[in-house]
């Protein structure tokens, strides 16, 4: 049992590139998430596309549909909407309710 | 299918049914028949639609119960197996119900392909059960020497977040030894939680994946018995009396970074939020703390409370209920 200590680091932004890595996908997959809106790149052209924040862990989970559910992007893009919505209203749900 | 032949396709088939070894290990028998809730008769497309309504039932990024990875887990393993003729054929060999009641002994030297464990907090990616990787894994995954990288969850607690932390994950790897042979190996990696991290933030740990692949951690919190994280930000209720509400006065919150004093307004309302600014998890910029007013009225119980009460009820006059005469 070797301990190490590794450097880690949290990610907060990433290239076209490394999402895709990040997220096991490929390129075309990410710019259809980018037209329908579910993420959304800093950068005007593709090439400097940089992934912030909530978005590098939406397109995670809008990897994971697709994978597990065989979910095309337009399903992808509502599902996580809904998901997004149904989270606040619980949110919003767990700060009236009193046990 | 002649048992035989399917011994020869699954050589860890025979030592799963026939191994009695007492250094070999437990694991539990899987019904996939039940957990796809068909019958064994059941034919190709009665399972599909079986487990693709039982995916979108358990996916754990739509499925938020606790039990809900595991359930995945288990249609996915039960697919795998069931759509396969010939796996489907050769876990039929074992019969509806296992001989030795629920347990099955494994042979020494089987092992999972690839999981983390930590508390049962993390979870790999594709790790199938023991049952189905004795059964059907002929040998742990070979290391292809290319660089490869794992992904796991880790549950932390929002304290850590605060922090910051160092904690330990047992890392199951598989591992060329000197005879070829791929063995698992439990390697420990003690793993920074950076302060400021957000649920659903991801961690990459560098190098710690296989071969030169990363390690990508996503953090969730664990449920806090006060506060509920919402991004930077978390809520929580704070609990007034009635006399609190109508008086004002300060209450004491015990905030992740330590106790923070929070003044209740005059005429407070239930319901009413109240933020520490700042008092959040911590980055640029900080998160803040929202407490939701709640008024607790006192249980009544000695004459002396109850006279007060009545008191209350004699000299002021307030009907809470006035926007119902109207109708």
């Amino acid at each position: 049992m070797k301990k190490t200590t590794p450097r880690s680091d949290i990610i907060d932004a990433l290239s076209l590139h490394d999402l895709c890595r990040f997220c096991g996908t490929e390129e075309t997959w990410v710019v259809e998430l980018v037209e329908f809106g579910v993420i959304e790149p800093k950068g005007s052209v593709i090439e400097k596309w940089r992934f912030y924040g909530p978005n590098i862990a939406r397109a995670k989970k809008a990897s994971r549909l697709r994978r597990d559910l065989g979910i095309n992007t337009a399903g992808v893009a509502l599902v996580l909407s809904l998901l997004e919505e149904r989270d606040e209203i619980r949110r919003r749900l767990a700060r009236y309710e009193f046990d | 299918m002649k048992l035989t032949w399917i011994k020869r396709r699954w050589p860890r088939f025979d030592s799963l049914v026939l191994n009695s070894s007492s250094e070999g290990l437990h694991m539990n028998y899987k019904d996939y028949y039940k957990v796809l809730g068909v019958a064994r008769t059941a034919g190709a497309d009665e399972i599909k639609k079986a487990f693709r309504k039982g995916a979108r039932k358990y996916h754990p990024d739509i499925n938020t119960s606790v039990d809900a990875e595991a359930k995945f887990k288990d249609v996915n393993e039960a697919y795998e197996v069931l759509k396969d003729p010939e796996k489907r054929a050769a876990y039929d060999q074992l019969g509806a119900e296992p001989p030795r009641g629920e347990r099955y002994q494994a042979p020494p030297g089987w092992d999972a392909d690839y999981a983390f464990s930590e508390s049962g907090t993390a979870g790999g990616d594709q790790d199938f059960s023991d049952f189905f990787e004795t059964l059907f894994r002929q040998q742990a995954r070979p290391s292809t020497g290319m660089p490869r990288d794992n992904h796991a969850k880790v549950q932390i607690d929002i304290e850590d977040a605060y922090r910051g932390a160092n904690r330990t994950l047992t890392l199951r790897t598989p591992t060329v030894g000197p005879d070829g042979r791929v063995t698992m190996e439990n390697q420990k990696i003690s793993v920074t939680i950076p302060k400021g991290v957000a649920e659903g933030q991801h961690l990459r740990v560098s190098g710690k994946g296989e071969a030169t692949g990363d390690l990508f951690l996503e953090i969730a919190f664990a449920p806090h018995p006060i506060y509920r994280p919402d991004g930077r930000d978390l809520y929580a209720d704070l609990p007034i009396t009635p006399w609190e509400a109508a008086l004002g006065g300060h209450a004491v919150m015990p905030t992740p970074a330590g106790r923070v004093d929070i003044r209740i307004p005059k005429n407070a309302r239930s319901g009413q939020k109240l933020r520490l600014k700042g008092k959040g998890l911590p980055g640029a910029p900080a998160g803040d703390i929202y407490a939701t007013l709640k008024i607790v009225n006192p249980p009544v119980s000695t004459p002396r409370e109850r006279a007060l009460f009545e008191n209350l009820a004699k000299e002021i006059s307030f009907d809470p209920r006035a926007h119902f005469k109207g109708s």
